[in-house]
């Protein structure tokens, strides 16, 4: 069975002055011996990218979403079609993420896992610079509140 | 070592202790206002320990920088230029970088570029004693007597700026520059002796 829930419980943001949010969602439903899409929507301050998950460039750090073993098992994490921009401080073109993107997941749910309330726990990497600096690079951590049937 | 650079919600009211003047993203020092660079120990690629202090009667360029930091890129040719063409006159750059993997991200970067002045691997310490180091690049100009004369972070000015701040820092070298600072400047505790 594959259910769509393109928005589901979310808790994380970012922390500080981070410039990087991530939206809350409602949570996400799945059956046992099921599948759904999760969809981790973020936005950026104005002016600021983050390094998109293949930046081109050996020294850049990717974005990178990554999810914990269970209760879900995380089949594939899709990243959005990054942005190639020539930016002032770099020869070559390099392939980022501005404003607001999604990055999604298909998540797999066990027959044996257990119903009912759970959580499925995941870490965002990212780098975020605008034209004049970087940031440090973040880990936020993103929790997805689940309600395995 | 992202806790390093990431830590510390400081806040412009440090860099304001540390310059010694209010923060906004253009001032000028106060006369006889400059506060000591934070001392610290370092490695650089050889294994020797550095000292700040080693290099007091110099002018320094307190560079802390990082090899994902794109900003970085564009000024580090600068500070090349700056090493070769002051180094003889009581001038010396010192690049910390702040990258998690250390010395193996660091070395073939800096043999890429050939980078020809000092670097040395920056650690939680140093972060903490220059107030936290909010964003990459930040530079700091040091004057003979290790006191900080300005602190820049991101790109906050062209090559010849940089290079008429370093020359009116090796021509008076008692004597206070103005001082442009921009950004968050999210440095400085109360400095340490040096």
């Amino acid at each position: 069975m594959f259910l769509t829930a393109p928005w589901l419980s979310l808790e994380a943001q970012a922390p500080g002055n981070a410039v990087l949010t991530l939206a809350p969602s409602t949570r996400l439903t799945i059956q046992r011996g099921g599948s759904a899409d999760f969809s981790l929507k973020a936005e950026l301050q104005p002016g600021f990218h983050v390094n998109s998950n293949m930046p081109g460039d050996d020294y850049l750090i990717p974005i990178k979403l990554t999810w914990n073993k269970d209760p879900l098992e995380a089949e594939q994490v899709t990243y959005p079609k990054a942005q190639t921009e020539k930016l002032s401080f770099s020869a070559n073109p390099i392939s980022v993420y501005t404003g607001s993107f999604e990055i999604g997941t298909h998540f797999k749910a066990p027959t044996g896992a257990m119903p009912g309330m759970a959580f499925m726990n995941g870490k965002l990497r990212y780098q975020a610079c605008n034209n004049k600096e970087c940031l440090p690079p973040r880990t936020l951590d993103v929790r997805v509140t689940l309600d395995i049937q | 070592m992202s806790k390093t650079v990431s830590a510390i919600g400081v806040t412009l009211v440090l860099a304001s202790a540390l310059l010694g003047a209010g923060c906004s993203k253009q001032r000028q020092a106060k006369q006889g206002n400059r506060k000591p660079a934070p001392e610290f120990s370092l490695k650089d690629a050889n294994g020797q320990t550095v000292h700040l202090s080693d290099y007091k009667g110099k002018v320094v360029l307190l560079d802390f920088w990082a090899t994902w930091c794109g900003p970085c890129k564009v000024e580090i040719p600068w500070f090349m230029d700056f090493e070769s063409q002051f180094k003889n006159q009581g001038f010396a750059v010192l690049g910390v970088s702040m990258d998690e993997d250390g010395w193996a991200a660091i070395k073939p970067y800096v043999q890429d570029r050939k980078m020809n002045y000092r670097v040395l691997l920056g650690n939680d310490q140093v972060s903490t004693s220059y107030g936290g180091l909010d964003a990459l690049p930040t530079t700091l100009l040091i004057d003979r007597d290790g006191n900080i004369a300005s602190v820049h972070e991101g790109i906050t000015m062209g090559k010849e700026e940089f290079k008429n701040a370093i020359v009116r820092l090796l021509d008076s070298p008692s004597a206070r520059i103005p001082v442009v600072s921009h950004g968050a400047l999210a440095l400085l505790r109360s400095p340490g002796p040096r």
